[in-house]
């Protein structure tokens, strides 16, 4: 497969080399799971910028699709989203695992450091202060996330935005799962389109 | 059992059966650990809660890291790292391998049409319970705001805007605390 470049050319850019992809990979999967505050909706839209805005390995209906079947399946949307991009990046095996690899490894470093000094990190009040401050960020990140996803591909007519709002009601006010939704939704495409 | 084999397993348990990641796997991870295999009492497994929500990443892989290394180590954190992430992993790799090959057909491309602005509403409506949760006030209100105007219209990674949210707590903190 080809690997799609940024519509102005970087010389310098991991993307111009082929083999370079799998570095590249690594390396963007390793921030995403370096920068992760706050749980799987505000890893959406760091996987979004990264991955759709930043690198354009995939694009937003796509990204769409993986998280539509990331809250259809079991275990983390983190996890999900590192291997499906890695195989679709990569187009085998090795690019998920690495994807895969990459975003859990920050964990590693940060939970095995964490548990050296359990005692002190449990109170640092330093620590706490600088959460205090991504708190709000993470707000605005997941807003992004759901604002980036309007695009003319995910929301095609009126239909698309009939659809919206009734699983927005239907989550919020119905409190109905995230699975009946997607189920439901795909239904109603079936007949609408 | 082996001790391994017991954390590899009770995690791949929980990772394949949590449908969604993240809050609606703490229960099950309770039952499993604290009920079930006893690893950890209550207070414990709270303690291992808060700070894997507060540390970066995955909640599930931070919480598998965790427990496995306060039962085996380094070794232990890697088995159920592993346990954890291997079911949607195989999961995963077998739809991406399907979902490739037939994304074109048209009644997948219909159903996913239907999917996609469902999938937009699902992310936008945990915005509602989060900005509460966050505290958020007159002076705070705006960062979620700058936030996305940074984002969205200049194209600002996120890292840069949470390592200045993180700054900007520090300064709050060390100009406040006496």
């Amino acid at each position: 497969m080809d690997y799609p470049l940024r519509s102005t050319p970087r010389p310098f850019s991991l993307l111009l080399y082929p083999t370079m992809i799998y570095l590249n990979l690594f390396i963007t999967f390793f921030k995403i799971g370096l920068f992760t505050f706050g749980g799987g909706y505000a890893m959406i839209s760091l996987i979004q910028t990264e991955i759709v805005v930043n690198k354009q390995w995939i694009d937003a209906a796509t990204f769409t699709d993986i998280v539509a079947i990331s809250q259809m399946t079991p275990g983390p949307i983190g996890i999900n989203s590192a291997t499906y991009v890695g195989y679709t990046v990569t187009g085998n095996v090795w690019g998920s695992a690495l994807a895969t690899f990459a975003v859990c490894l920050p964990s590693f470093i940060i939970i095995l450091l964490i548990a050296l000094l359990y005692k002190q990190f449990k109170q640092n009040r330093w620590f706490n202060a600088a959460l205090k401050g991504i708190k709000p960020v993470v707000v605005g990140l997941i807003a992004s996330a759901a604002i980036l996803l309007v695009t003319p591909d995910n929301f095609v007519d009126w239909k698309s935005w009939a659809l919206f709002g009734g699983a927005f009601v239907a989550t919020w006010w119905g409190k109905k799962s995230p699975i009946t939704i997607i189920i439901v939704a795909g239904l109603l495409g079936l007949l609408l389109y | 059992m082996n001790i391994y084999l017991q954390l590899f397993s009770s995690f791949a348990k929980i990772g394949a059966f949590t449908i969604g990641g993240g809050y609606a796997m703490i229960p099950l991870i309770q039952r499993e650990v604290v009920e079930r295999k006893k690893w950890l009492d209550k207070e414990e497994f709270l303690d291992v809660l808060a700070i894997s929500q507060s540390a970066p990443g995955i909640l599930i892989i931070n919480i598998s890291i965790f427990i496995g290394e306060k039962m085996r180590g380094v070794k232990g954190s890697i088995v159920s790292a592993l346990g954890s992430a291997l079911p949607s992993f195989i999961m995963i790799l077998v739809i991406a391998y399907f979902f490739e090959n037939y994304k074109d057909n048209e009644i997948v491309a219909r159903i996913f049409q239907g999917i996609r602005p469902a999938v937009v509403a699902l992310i936008a409506v945990p915005l509602i319970t989060l900005s509460k949760s966050a505290n958020l006030n007159i002076y705070t209100s705006f960062i979620p705001i700058i936030t996305v105007l940074l984002i969205v219209l200049l194209g600002i990674s996120p890292i840069w805007i949470i390592l200045s949210g993180a700054l900007l707590g520090l300064f709050h903190f060390y100009f406040t605390r006496r």
